[in-house]
Formats: C-alpha cells, structure tokens, sequence
C-alpha cells in the first residue's frame, strides 16, 4: 500500500505536520498577539505624549513698555487673534514704564522676577526681544508684525479666504510615495526578521525532542529542510493575512478612508501582491540561511550565538536597501537590487516609487535564482551536519564496558 | 541460520564501512551480511559503533568509505517505505496524539495517512495500548510512548526492521512483550536486526549476531559458531574434594566449593573420567557445558580490544 517518496512528497509530509501542529498551538495564538505589543506601547506613548504636551503651558511674553504701547500691542493682539492666535504669542504686560523709567529685561528674567518665557521692551518703533534664543528667533517675525500694526493703529479689514482642496500635488505625491516605500520596507524587514527566526527555533526543538533522527531516517534531508522553510513559509502567510485583515478592520472601523493613503506607484493592489512575493523570497533566502545554522546548533545558546552575525548582517542589508530607496536610478539603488538579500527590500521599495513592472519580473526571476541556490546549498550543509551535532565529544567518548551478564 | 550468504537473500549487505568523526574513526572497516528473514544482534558495550554503524545502513549518514546496500538498493532512502527503524534516542512529538504519531510514522514511509491511522488504532487495541488512543504522547509514561514509537516503527508492515537498542527503557513486562513482537515479526518473513548491549536478549532471540568492539566486527556468524570459538566448560563435583586424582585436572581448573570447572580437555572427557574413578574421586556430578553466548563475547570482543590501540583499559574491564 506504501510506496516511495520522492523529495517533494516527502517534503509535503513534514511540512504538512509542521503547519498543523503549529497553527493548532497555543504558541501560534501569542504569536499572532505578538505584534499587538509593540503597537500597545506605541499607542500609550503616544497617549502619554500628547498629554505631556497639552499639559504644558503656552509660553507668554511679558511686555516692558511705555503705556502707550503696551496698549497699543494689546489691542492689536485681540483685534489679529480671530485669524493669527496660533502664531502669534501670548501677550501679558509686565510692566507699564512712565516717562523715563528704565527697565532691565535680562536681570528681571535671570533673577526670575516674571513668569513669563521672554520679555519685549523697548519702543514699538525699536522693539527689543530678550529671552532665550530660539523662542525670542521664533517670535521675531509676528512681533514685527505686531508692533508694525499697532504703531500704525489703522484697521485693517481681513478678507476670508475660500478654500478649495486638491487630492495632491506631485510634491506631495512623491513624499507620499516615498512614505510608503518606506513603510513598506520596514515592514518587510521585520516581519522577516520575526518569521525567519521562528524556523530556527523549530529546529532547535525538534533537535531537543530527537525528533530529527526519524525523520532522517524515513525521508531524505532535503525532504525535512524543504518541508520546515515551506510549513514555516505558511505560518507566516497565515499570521501576516491576520495581522492585515485585523488592521484592515480596526482601519475602516476607525474611519480611515483609504483615499487618504498615499497610492503606491504600482497602485495598492499590486504593492499588496509584490509584498507578499517579496516576503515569501526574503523569508526563503533568510530561513535558509538559518535552517543551516540551525543544523549546526544544539542549544539555544548556540543558535543565538551562530544567528548573531546573520541578524547583524541582515540589518546592514536592510540600511543599504533602505539608503538605496533614496537615490533611485542610482548605482546604489542597482546594486541593492542585484544583491540576494538585498533585492527584496529594494524593489519593494521601487514599487511603490515607480509604475514599471519589467523590473519586477526580472527581480523575481534572479531572487528565485538565489532562493534555489541558497536551499540547496542550505539543504546540503544541513545534510552533512545536522546528524553530526551531537552533544560535544559524544562520539569520542569511550564509554567503559557495560556489558551485563544474562 | 547461516551467515555470510551471498546474494540476493541478503537484506543488507555493507563492505567496509568506515565513519570519522573531527579525525576520530568511529567505525572502522565494517562488514555486514544479514540473510533476509533472520532475526540479527549488533552486540557490543556502549561506544563501540553500533548506532554509528546503523546510521550509515540508513542513509542517514554517509560513510567515509565503503559500500552498503539495504534490501538491494545501494541508496537506503529509495527502500525507505520498506524499513522500519527505531533509534536509541527515542523520539515523538509531545503534543501529537499516539494514533497520529503513529499515522505520522507511517506516512513519513509512504503510508496514507488514513490508512495509517486505521492501523494505528489496530496495533494500539492488538498491544493493550487502546485507552491511550487519544492520549498526547507527552501524557503517556516513558515506557508507553516508547511502545508508541515501536508500533508507529511497524506501522507500515516494514520488510525490515532496525532496533537501536529497543530493550533500554522497557520494564521486564515490556522488553517480554517486545520479544514476543520480534518473533511474530520473524514467524511473518521480516529481517530483524537490533543493536544491544545486552547478550540474554541476543542470546534468546537471534539467529546470527556481529560482535563490535572499538568500531570493528570481530565476529560475525550465528550464534553457535560463536559459542563454538570457545571451548566447552565441564563442571564436575566430588565427594572428595582434593585427592592424588587432581593431577589428571587441566591446569585452567577452578574450584568452587565442592565443584570444579575447567574447559574440555582435548582428547575428550573419557580419559579424565577414568582418571576420576581409579583415583576415587567419588563423582557426585558431571556436566559438560556449551559456553554462553557472553563467554563468547568476552573472549571474542576481548580479544580485539587487545589489539587496538585505544581500548587497553577497557580490555581489563572485560577480563
């Protein structure tokens, strides 16, 4: 009734108990919470942000001058409110001067005489701002404009402006773009990072549970690595449509139009498409990489330490791709395009600053190129070694006679 | 049954296996015959090269040099559907239920998985293992994963069968039931062969056995050519104990009390017990003893300790 294997069916059969077992765990169940952490903390920090910054108040400037002026600046500060009040400082007369009188701005704010954040003195036709240098730097123009108005004291009738909107103008639209490239990226990047080393962890476990030499012994290895990249693969197709499908939802429950979403330049379902065939290469090159350091390693402590240099590898890779997003065209963005590890990430990022699509089937084919090269070398290192691992000096230890007697 | 057949009847046949490990040679020239049908023990103390060698019959390593074929095929994986293979390091996963686990085993050799889960629900009823159907395998005691992992071995209907030390973690219930298992196995056709360290089970159970020492196969035949290579033991007991008679003792005799045990002389047992009745020794008893397959072990094995290198030390042990 059983008959041979070939690679893939074998393949089929580990991946097929490796993607149950794990979608079925409660493992999986906090791994699909595991994202929702990092935006909790997001959230209240920027909760606590905001509130940090509403509790604080707006900072006054004091006014230091002749009678005359300082309500000559008053007036003028309530007549300009209903259409400047965002940009114009808060105002509070410090000190009416009589005829004569001296005042010194700079001793009254070092010895903490006044409360308020910068003192204005002088005359309205010489205004002199004392206080610290970027607020007093900030305040120069409106209190220019302040003290021009309230010496001319004519009223000045303020037109209302009709407002007409436009979607985006190409300025907006390539930040946009670039934004979302951005975005893209750094999605990309972390959800790889995340997946890639979920696959290391399995193999460390299954090493732990001597798991791996029944399988080695049933099917071919290339079977078992096949089987573990493509299950894992799946996990995390699975765990990504979740994530997205929740954020979707939590989105248009919020409100959030998606016309509001800088459009890619390949237009959003595309960028979608492109994200996931990109992931699933990036995933493919990096867990092959790691299955084979996986095969290597028979503590966790090994694993951390043989992944450390493959993980700072990696984040240089995802810097150069992302300095590469910055000059497209350039050599730079080429060369991040022609390297491996790279490629995903960069023209992920050309997807959403560029409509071309040629490069992207050109980019997929040479990816798929290096995904083969990579797990078949990741298969045979895996192969040659994973059997080999045993606890150290297992093999050379020459146990003393245990015979025992019938 | 005998060994070193030629041919086609072997179920697995390897020349000169030799497995290095960092410059370590773990095993060293190996060779095998195992007649198709026969029960065969891999008898040898920890370390010697047992599982090493087994890997390699597997395909689960490769050998340095050598060559093997299993069941005819020269690469193990292309008659994988037809073996079965339990290692000594036991292994399942912990969340799996015993049917799956089995079903699992099965189709990790071509088995369909519904089919294999049929079986599995058979195989766990025939060995009393019902009620743990359902069970996770973590949930099951070490012993019962363990029979577990022994039928998920069988599930198949393998042709051959490999057990790397099958008897280590059993209590003395089990390692019965497992030999009961070994014989019907054999009674159906199926090559069984099985690594121990533990002769009695040999002993009981095979037709043929190798002998490895320090990664090297000093003997491999039956088990009587085996019990042949040392001579037969008479174990004698006087009335009297000590008498002029005693000359006619070989010089390796040893006394115990009233008895006296020593290795049949040459010329056979007929001169020494004239000998015996003109000195009057009075002879209570007489038995003339086929030595057990563990003297022949020790003298085997021991032997070839002797002239490797590495294994002084252990040699004495053995002594």
């Amino acid at each position: 009734m059983n008959g041979r294997l070939s690679v893939l069916a074998a393949a089929w059969v580990v991946a097929r108990r490796d993607f149950t077992a794990i979608l079925f765990s409660r493992s999986f169940f906090f791994f699909l919470l595991g994202p929702l952490f990092p935006v909790l903390i997001a959230v209240l920090a920027g909760s606590l942000g905001s509130r940090v910054d509403a509790s604080q108040e707006r900072p006054v400037l004091g006014i230091a001058m002749s009678v005359a002026d300082a309500d000559a600046l008053e007036r003028t500060r309530a007549r300009l409110a209903p259409v400047l009040d965002e940009e114009l400082p808060e105002l509070l007369v410090i000190r009416r001067l009589a005829k004569g009188e001296s005042y010194d701005p700079g001793e009254a704010l070092a010895l903490r005489k006044v409360k308020t954040a910068a003192i204005l003195s002088g005359s309205l036709e010489k205004p002199v701002l004392t206080g610290p240098g970027g607020l007093i730097e900030a305040w120069r123009g409106p209190v220019s404009m302040l003290a021009a108005q309230a010496r001319s004291g004519a009223e000045i009738a303020y037109p209302a402006v009709a407002l007409k909107p436009v979607a985006r103008s190409s300025a907006t639209e390539r930040k946009g773009r670039f934004a979302t490239a951005q975005g893209a990226q750094t999605l990309l990047f972390l959800l790889t990072m995340m997946l890639a080393g979920m696959v290391l962890s399995n193999l460390v476990e299954e090493k732990g549970n001597k798991i791996i030499e029944v399988l080695a012994a049933a099917v071919p290895m290339d079977a078992v690595f096949l089987g573990k990249l493509f299950a894992m693969l799946g996990i995390s197709l699975v765990g990504i449509a979740t994530w997205a499908a929740t954020l979707g939802l939590l989105w248009l429950g919020g409100g959030i139009s998606p016309e509001r979403l800088p459009d890619p330049a390949v237009g959003w379902p595309l960028l979608i498409a492109l994200g996931v065939v990109y992931f699933a290469m990036a995933y493919l090159l990096l867990g092959s990489v790691f299955l084979a350091i996986g095969s290597m390693a028979t503590t966790v402590r090994e694993v951390q330490t043989l992944s450390m240099p493959v993980t700072m590898a990696q984040l240089m890779v995802f810097f150069f791709a992302s300095f590469a997003m910055t000059q497209p065209g350039s050599a730079v963005e080429i060369a991040a395009v022609l390297v491996p590890f790279s490629s995903p990430f960069a023209m992920l990022a050309r997807a959403a600053q560029e409509p071309a699509l040629l490069p992207h089937v050109l980019a997929i084919g040479w990816q798929m190129l290096w995904v083969a090269l990579l797990v078949r070398g990741g298969a045979r290192l895996f192969r040659s070694r994973v059997m080999k691992s045993g606890p150290a000096g297992k093999t050379r230890r020459r146990s003393r006679w245990s015979l025992r007697r019938p | 049954m005998a060994s070193n057949v030629e041919g086609p009847s072997l179920a697995i046949e390897a020349r000169g296996l030799v497995k290095r490990f960092d410059g370590f040679t773990a095993v060293d020239g190996v060779d095998l015959s195992v007649p198709v049908g026969a029960v065969y023990g891999i008898l040898g103390p920890n370390g010697a090269g047992k599982t090493t060698t087994l890997r390699m019959l597997l395909g689960i390593i490769d050998p340095d040099a050598g060559s093997r074929r299993i069941l005819g095929a020269e690469r193990p994986h292309d008659v994988a559907h037809a073996i079965g293979y339990l290692p000594e390091e036991r292994g399942l996963y912990p969340a799996m239920k015993a049917t799956e686990a089995i079903a699992f085993l099965g189709a990790l050799r071509g088995l369909p998985l519904r089919e294999g889960r049929r079986r599995a629900h058979e195989l766990l009823e025939r060995h009393g293992l019902g009620y743990a159907a359902d069970r996770q395998i973590r949930q099951l005691s070490k012993g019962m994963a363990q029979q577990v992992q022994i039928l998920g071995t069988l599930v198949h209907r393998p042709r051959l069968v490999i057990l790397d030390e099958p008897f280590s973690g059993l209590d003395a219930l089990n390692q019965g039931k497992l030999e009961r298992m070994i014989r019907g196995l054999a009674e159906e056709g199926t090559t069984v062969i099985f690594s121990t360290h533990v002769i009695a089970h040999a002993e009981r159970l095979c037709d043929d056995v190798a002998i490895i020492a320090g990664g090297k196969v000093p003997f491999a035949g039956s088990v009587d050519e085996a019990r042949d290579r040392i001579p037969r033991q008479v174990r004698l007991e006087t009335r009297d104990p000590d008498g002029a008679w005693r000359k006619a003792l070989p010089v390796d005799a040893r006394r115990e009390g009233t008895f006296w045990n020593f290795s049949l002389p040459e010329g056979g047992v007929e001169p020494l017990l004239r000998a015996l009745i003109e000195g009057d020794a009075g002879i209570l008893s007489l038995s003339i003893e086929r030595a057990g397959l563990h003297d022949a072990f020790v003298a085997i094995a021991g032997a070839a300790a002797a002239r490797a290198l590495d294994v002084g030390s252990e040699q004495e042990d053995v002594r």
